[in-house]
């Protein structure tokens, strides 16, 4: 492939994406007032995309194979559990992950 | 932005707690952006490539799957309809943002611009630390967010598979990242619905259509059952 195709295919991927970001706020600019069905789903959205992402990082773990998914649920069950706790992220999130490293080493 | 303090003074009031919430990114980013230099060198686009595909794209996962489409020789054309599909979860997360947004002011097309799935997990709760400015406190934590970012493509790039691999499993913290955000707001809400929507319907659609394709089908099915909720969740304080 040559090098200005390269570019263009980045070209494209960096506008597309920028345009899918942008989008939303350019249909609603005009006026002062979001829609209320835009406003609400403004307000319920960010939880239910967390959980979306939650699911869409833990989409490849196979529960048919070793280790079924243990390191995930152990490591996932002590981050719920430590956040529910001190409330601070970023113990929660180094814990668990330093526990998700030692975990896959064990299994 | 509607403060009366130095722009020195706002500074320093709004970067500490900036950097303070950009942490739990820091090391995600950082070792994705390594994995994601090293799978570009592989393809045979050096460092240059990396950093322009990070400055400029700045999207995680689709520029892991730029990679093959570089290798692969992709049309533009295909290049702009898969990008269309990885990323079409943007839309949502954009529409989520523009009440909040709104008066950003002279940082909004950047805070648009910067707005990954990570960025979005630190800033969708809508709170900013008292007596810093909002806007610029938004734009400094999407901005160390992308240092990362780009210093993990560009160290990745650099060192090739030179690295140690010692580091399996940090990627992890992209996960503990979401479930700890998922926690928090889980205890700082009155009504567990939208949380549990998106939770169970997700993985409805995954369980129905496979690890491949179920994320627009999740979004879809995601904003109708909120959509048809509405008139019993509007107004309840459902936002944290």
């Amino acid at each position: 492939m040559t090098g200005s195709h390269a570019a263009a295919l980045v070209a494209v991927m960096a506008a597309v994406t920028a345009l899918l970001r942008f989008l939303p706020f350019l249909i609603f600019r005009g006026g002062r007032k979001t829609p209320a069905l835009i406003s609400y789903l403004g307000q319920v959205l960010p939880q239910a995309i967390i959980g979306m992402l939650v699911i869409y990082c833990l989409k490849d773990v196979s529960l048919t194979a070793a280790p079924f998914g243990l390191p995930e649920l152990i490591a996932g069950a002590a981050v719920v559990l430590l956040q529910a706790w001190r409330r601070n992220s970023l113990v929660s999130i180094l814990s668990g992950t330093a526990l998700y490293m030692l975990l896959i080493r064990l299994f | 932005m509607g403060s009366d303090k130095t722009p020195a003074a706002a500074l320093r009031a709004a970067v500490r707690p900036a950097f303070l919430r950009s942490v739990p990114v820091m090391a995600g980013y950082i070792v994705l952006g390594i994995g994601f230099g090293i799978l570009l060198r592989g393809a045979g686009y050096g460092v240059l490539w990396a950093l322009a595909m990070s400055v400029l794209i700045y999207a995680g996962s689709m520029q892991y799957v730029g990679v093959s489409l570089l290798a692969g020789g992709a049309s533009v054309l295909t290049a702009a309809l898969t990008t269309v599909m990885v990323n079409a979860r943007h839309l949502f997360y954009s529409i989520s943002m523009i009440d909040r947004y709104r008066d950003a002011g002279r940082y909004k097309p950047y805070l648009i611009f910067a707005l990954t799935d990570e960025t979005y997990s630190l800033l969708c709760d809508g709170q900013t630390p008292e007596g810093a400015d909002p806007g610029l406190y938004r734009f400094l934590v999407s901005a160390f967010d992308q240092c990362y970012w780009v210093a993990g493509s560009v160290l990745g790039s650099v060192l090739g598979a030179a690295l140690p691999f010692g580091t399996a499993g940090v990627e992890f913290s992209m996960t503990a990242l979401f479930i700890a955000s998922f926690t928090q707001q889980w205890i700082d809400s009155h009504d567990h619905v939208p949380a549990l929507v998106g939770l169970l319907g997700t993985l409805a659609c995954l369980l129905l259509f496979g690890p491949e394709d179920f994320l627009i089908p999740a979004m879809l099915a995601i904003t109708f059952v909120l959509t048809a909720l509405r008139p019993r969740l509007a107004g309840k304080g459902a936002a944290g």
